[in-house]
């Protein structure tokens, strides 16, 4: 029994190969998440202690940053800050202590809310579009397909720059600048290649015979595609979803030149918020975090899907 | 092969022998309809959005028209913009900081992406969970951390200037990644290896799960060395991934804009002046956007060429 059932296959790294694969690996990890716990430990800190020399990895925890991050604040004399009702709240008394008075509220949520709407739209919109088109591409003779999927590809070579151009110049004709809906068909058309080229590689692994086998079975050809190839093809399309969605969220080129105020998306935002002499970098540290988080928690939700995805899984089981 | 045109072969012998009528209705809609529906919409959005703004910009590459001045007259000036750009020494200039660009951050993502890859390949105890962990950087807005880099690379209070001092004993304050020449593009360089080596890793990680074992077993039988075995199976296996991860970061980077833009802007000086940044000062800052439409189309010729010269290669070497 346990002879020859429990043997390691041949392909198994030996246990010493796995432990120094395993301490490069985890070594890499943790020097490349230094910048970004450093972003959530700034995010925490006093405007003071995130400047100090030489960098304090323990400081006092603060939400100054935070206030900073969602209110506007003016700076006021002594006499009038003594003439205010009390504080109300933890950034009101932050602020006072500071002889600073909250005005209102910042940008940052509308610009985080434009954020969510135009990524996800946009993802939606291009996976949708990308999963009919892959299709096509892969199961059926189109004439000049090479050509075709060459074209999809080559759209993504421009420059953002030089697109934006044009771009510019036809949404002001429309109607469409600095509105969502133009971001929204903007960043389909950028990930529509992506999609298009990611899709069709999980369509062509997915075997033939199971909608061949589904047609004879009296399925017609549409059935079969939505009944036998899309749940084949999940992982597949979670994985081009996740990509479309990191890129239409994080895009910044089309946003800082396209979008000024009511479709401003965050990465815009979030470099120009600045403080008193310069920077204000608890504040952008908090913007920057919350902005990540949704990512994080996404990726991490669906790692299995996103590897599984990526590795082709369900088909090559 | 033979058992797919076996079974369509049988749809169609059990079509010839149905009455149309009900093999229209067993096949719904004609398999050259279905295709055309399916690939429409994304052809439609593509033309309205990429290829109408292409032609414009061509015809507008002829011109001396300002976005900024939308009533001025405007005259074909004919190659005139064409003929300034490519005689201009700074496009050049920018053309060189690209290039250099492209090639040192590609050659070190793809050298570090296919070596943890392969690492983690190796399916030690935990490996998903830092795979996970090592992609992180990728998810984040290369804006919005080349922003925050800024805030690292300080001279004195950046953690890691700090870091880099406490490593070799220079004094922190000593150096200044952004702002000095030769190191400039080296700050550039480390900030897009930091976010993107996850990128190629996680596609090089696909190619090498896309080996079946048998291949291995099939080696193992036969005696191959693992260095055989890596050279003769593990890497030309996973070339056609690695070469796509390469396609796809290169044509990133050659369009590099936002890093750049926040890390430097350019600078110091124009060191670290890419295509794209140059780009920005004519069409958005400059408003000539008819010399910047010239700009463009001379780039995005320069990438499709190069895009379409690789892909043929990478189409060799898959069907190999």
């Amino acid at each position: 029994m346990t002879g020859l059932v429990s043997a390691h296959s041949v392909v198994d790294p030996s246990p010493l190969t796995k432990r120094i694969a395993a301490i490069v690996v985890i070594a890499y990890a943790l020097i490349t998440l230094v910048p970004l716990l450093w972003i959530v430990m700034t995010g925490f800190k006093s405007p003071s202690d995130a400047i100090a020399y030489p960098p304090k990895l323990v400081a006092e925890p603060t939400l100054e940053g935070y206030c900073n991050l969602f209110t506007t604040r003016s700076r006021q004399a002594p006499e009038y800050m003594a003439k205010l009702p009390p504080a109300s709240g933890l950034c009101d008394r932050i602020s006072r202590d500071r002889n600073m008075v909250i005005a209102g509220p910042s940008n940052y949520i509308p610009r985080y809310v434009n954020s969510l709407v135009i990524a996800f739209g946009s993802t939606a919109l291009s996976v949708v579009l990308g999963t009919l088109a892959a299709y096509a591409f892969s199961r059926f003779k189109v004439p000049l397909k090479d050509d075709l999927m060459f074209f999809i590809l080559s759209t993504r070579m421009m420059p953002p720059i030089a697109v934006a151009i044009p771009i510019y110049l036809m949404y002001r004709e429309l109607g469409l600048s600095d509105t969502k809906l133009g971001m929204i068909l903007l960043y389909t058309s950028v990930n529509i290649s992506l999609a298009v080229w990611l899709l069709k590689g999980f369509m062509d692994e997915i075997p033939r015979e199971y909608e061949d086998a589904a047609m004879v079975d009296g399925y017609t050809r549409l059935q079969a595609f939505f009944k036998v190839v899309l749940p084949q093809a999940t992982t597949g399309i979670v994985a081009t979803a996740i990509f479309c969605l990191i890129f239409a969220w994080n895009e910044y080129a089309f946003a800082v030149l396209l979008t000024s105020g009511t479709a401003q998306t965050a990465p815009p935002f979030i470099p120009i918020i600045i403080g008193e002499g310069g920077q204000d970098w608890p504040a952008v540290a908090a913007g920057t975090t919350l902005f990540l988080i949704p990512i994080v928690v996404f990726t991490v939700l669906l790692r299995k899907h996103l590897l599984r995805g990526i590795t082709f899984g369900a088909v090559r089981k | 092969m033979t058992d797919q045109t076996g079974l369509s072969g049988l749809v169609d012998r059990a079509a010839l022998v149905t009455s149309p009528v009900v093999a229209r209705r067993v096949r719904g809609l004609s398999e050259r309809a279905i295709a055309w529906l399916f690939i429409t919409p994304t052809m439609l959005l593509l033309l309205a959005i990429n290829i109408f703004p292409l032609i414009w910009t061509i015809r507008l590459s002829f011109t001396n028209y300002r976005a900024n001045r939308p009533n001025a007259t405007v005259l074909d000036v004919g190659l005139a913009n064409y003929q300034s750009i490519l005689t201009d020494p700074d496009v050049w200039a920018a053309m060189t900081v690209t290039a250099r660009f492209v090639f040192w951050s590609i050659l070190i993502q793809t050298v570090i992406g296919f070596t943890l890859a392969w690492l983690i390949d190796k399916k030690f105890r935990g490996h998903g969970l830092w795979t996970t962990l090592i992609l992180l950087p990728m998810m984040l807005s290369p804006a919005v951390v080349g922003n925050f880099w800024t805030f690292l690379y300080q001279p004195q209070i950046g953690l890691f200037n700090y870091v880099v001092a406490a490593l070799t004993g220079a004094p922190a304050s000593s150096f200044q990644m952004l702002a000095q020449v030769p190191l400039a593009p080296w700050a550039i360089v480390i900030v897009d290896t930091w976010m993107w080596t996850p990128y190629v890793m996680l596609i090089c990680l696909a190619g090498l799960r896309s080996i079946p074992d048998y291949i291995y077993e099939a080696a193992e039988v036969d005696r191959a060395s693992p260095w055989r075995q890596f050279w003769s199976i593990t890497l030309p296996m996973a070339l056609p991934f690695i070469m796509l991860a390469v396609l796809f970061r290169g044509i990133e980077n050659f369009k590099m804009f936002d890093m750049v833009n926040l890390l430097t802007g350019g600078g110091p000086g124009s060191t670290t002046e890419m295509a794209s940044i140059t780009l920005k000062r004519e069409a958005f800052e400059k408003w000539r956007t008819g010399y910047s439409s010239a700009f463009a189309i001379i780039l995005f010729v320069t990438v499709f060429g190069l895009a379409n010269i690789y892909v043929k290669a990478l189409n060799r070497v898959k069907s190999r």
